[in-house]
């Protein structure tokens, strides 16, 4: 792909600790046996072009999330650089943005989906005003059309517009994704970070939210960054797949090579034990 | 007037302390300036904020009027009267237009101010983001990076409840479109008294050791959407209906 990258992330580290000259040599898995040092993330570079869906996998401690909340401003890397198409002509490393900046990417370049509702709703407020919140951040004060857009992404999302007044605790654990989903598209990002959105649903519930997904996908041609330790979930959403391990991208490439043709030995053990 | 105490009851150092935050807080309108709340012979919450910015004032050609509970006569109003009295001897009024120092809580007096004139209010809770934040960290730094959407979205949400904000008292406005300040708990229908006065409004809150001003002719907006506009209170004097209306309109034969 000739395209500038929507994301383009180089040599992210993540690390807690001081770290020694040693950690190079002696990690076991993603801890240093000298210093103790922590490597949450290590060295890790992708890139996100316009209208593809980037699966991360990997097991639990693999650095996905670690990943993710960097990305979102939730953690501050160690090191590396992140750069945005729409942030200052993809020239300007977002994590040197100031907090004002910082505040705009968040509200109007990227969208955000964690795993757990609770962090990204809030939970007494209305659905509709969970999407307004994005809005009014994003610096609106019409309260008029903070109400027809929350209407309309309701809808896109399948949740009735009349249960828009009600409080997400009231919803069911689906139903709070899908608000969830419609607060990430309230401003039309151009990158949708979805962090583990099927854990915890049920396979009836997460077929939904995936066909869901799929359809935004259509619909608004946005990037997705998509982190699962699910394959099938990757299988079915992703076009290109990056495996991690420790901490490290230890595998990637087009999401069909990676679960037909797994170079890696930990990859292998991943999808033989999907099979 | 007791002898043994300092004129105005506190030290002389402590009121240009004061005076130096009230300085600040003219400077920087609707900014909240810390300063160190003394003790004084009245219970915190009971309107030491006022008193104190009122003693570092206060000089022997003042007269004092004070508002507490919107009376004049209320026991706290009494109550300050007669401490700041006795330890400055200055005459108290209840009538504004003759005073030049008004301490008030809960109303801003219906006459208008003169530009000679300062306007004293009690703060309980000077932080407009208390209400979405309860860290004072926090709430600091989102006036300092101006992140203000969580106070309205909690307009927002009342609009989705209710059909409309049913803030009643210490409505958030907007000073000089840079701090969103708490009025103190004024009712809203006394909020538009606060643009382009004539007189300087100061605030103090004791318990919260906080300072803050709004300087005459300073630009004070309450809070609005733009298709939403700011509404006061509406005091018209309803009709009790008839025995006849009644029974009507309960369906009750009395």
């Amino acid at each position: 792909m000739a395209e500038t990258p929507v994301l383009q992330v180089e040599h992210l580290t993540m690390r807690y600790g001081e770290g020694c000259p040693h950690c190079k040599d002696h990690l076991e898995k993603n801890r240093c046996t000298v210093c103790g040092t922590v490597w949450a993330a290590n060295d890790i570079s992708l890139e996100v072009y316009p209208g593809e869906v980037l699966g991360i996998v990997g097991e639990s401690g693999s650095g996905k999330s670690t990943l993710m909340q960097s990305l979102y401003f939730d953690l501050i890397p160690t090191e590396g650089k992140a750069y945005l198409q729409n942030y200052g002509e993809g020239k300007k490393n977002i994590w040197d943005a100031s907090p004002l900046e910082k505040r705009k990417i968040r509200n109007n370049i990227m969208g955000m989906v964690y795993q757990n509702p609770v962090r990204g709703l809030r939970m007494d407020y209305s659905a509709a005003s969970n999407i307004a919140e994005k809005i009014i951040a994003a610096g609106s004060r019409n309260a008029g059309q903070m109400t027809a857009r929350a209407e309309e992404l309701l809808e896109a999302v399948e949740i009735l517009t009349s249960r828009m007044k009600e409080a997400p605790k009231n919803f069911s654990g689906g139903m709070q994704q899908r608000v969830q989903i419609s607060k990430a598209l309230a401003n039309n990002p151009s990158l949708l970070l979805l962090d583990e959105v099927t854990t915890g649903l049920d396979l009836s519930v997460q077929a939904r939210v995936l066909d869901l997904i799929r359809k935004i996908k259509a619909k608004y041609g946005i990037s997705i960054l998509l982190v699962s330790h699910d394959l099938a979930v990757i299988r079915m959403l992703a076009d290109r797949t990056i495996v991690m391990l420790d901490g490290k991208i230890i595998e990637s490439g087009l999401t069909d090579q990676i679960l037909e043709d797994p170079q890696h030995a930990y990859t292998q053990q991943l999808v033989h034990s999907l099979l | 007037m007791i002898d043994s105490y300092n004129y105005a009851f506190l030290d002389e150092g402590s009121k240009r302390e004061i005076r130096r935050s009230i300085l600040k807080a003219v400077a920087i309108p609707g900014y909240q300036v810390p300063f160190a709340s003394r003790e004084l012979p009245i219970g915190r919450g009971w309107g030491t904020g006022g008193i104190q910015l009122t003693l570092s004032l206060i000089g022997p050609d003042d007269t004092l009027k004070v508002i507490d509970q919107g009376s004049d006569e209320s026991v706290n109003a009494v109550n300050i009267k007669k401490f700041v009295k006795m330890c400055t001897n200055v005459p108290c009024t209840t009538r504004t237009q003759d005073a030049t120092i008004v301490q008030t809580r809960h109303r801003v007096p219906e006459v208008p101010m003169r530009n000679d004139q300062i306007l004293v209010l009690q703060v309980p809770i000077p932080e407009p983001l208390r209400i979405v934040e309860p860290k004072e960290e926090v709430t600091k730094r989102m006036h300092a990076e101006l992140d203000y959407a969580p106070i309205w979205l909690q307009l927002y949400e009342s609009l989705v409840k209710y059909g409309k904000v049913t803030i009643s008292t210490e409505y958030p406005c907007m000073v000089e479109d840079r701090y969103i300040m708490n009025p103190s708990p004024i009712p809203k229908f006394d909020n538009p008294k606060l643009h382009e006065a004539e007189c300087l409004y100061l605030f103090g809150a004791g318990r919260e050791k906080k300072i803050y001003a709004i300087p005459p002719h300073t630009k004070v907006v309450s809070l609005a959407f733009d298709d939403v506009p700011f509404e006061k209170e509406k005091l018209q004097r309803q009709k009790m209906p008839s025995v006849r209306q009644y029974r009507h309109l309960s369906g009750r034969n009395l």
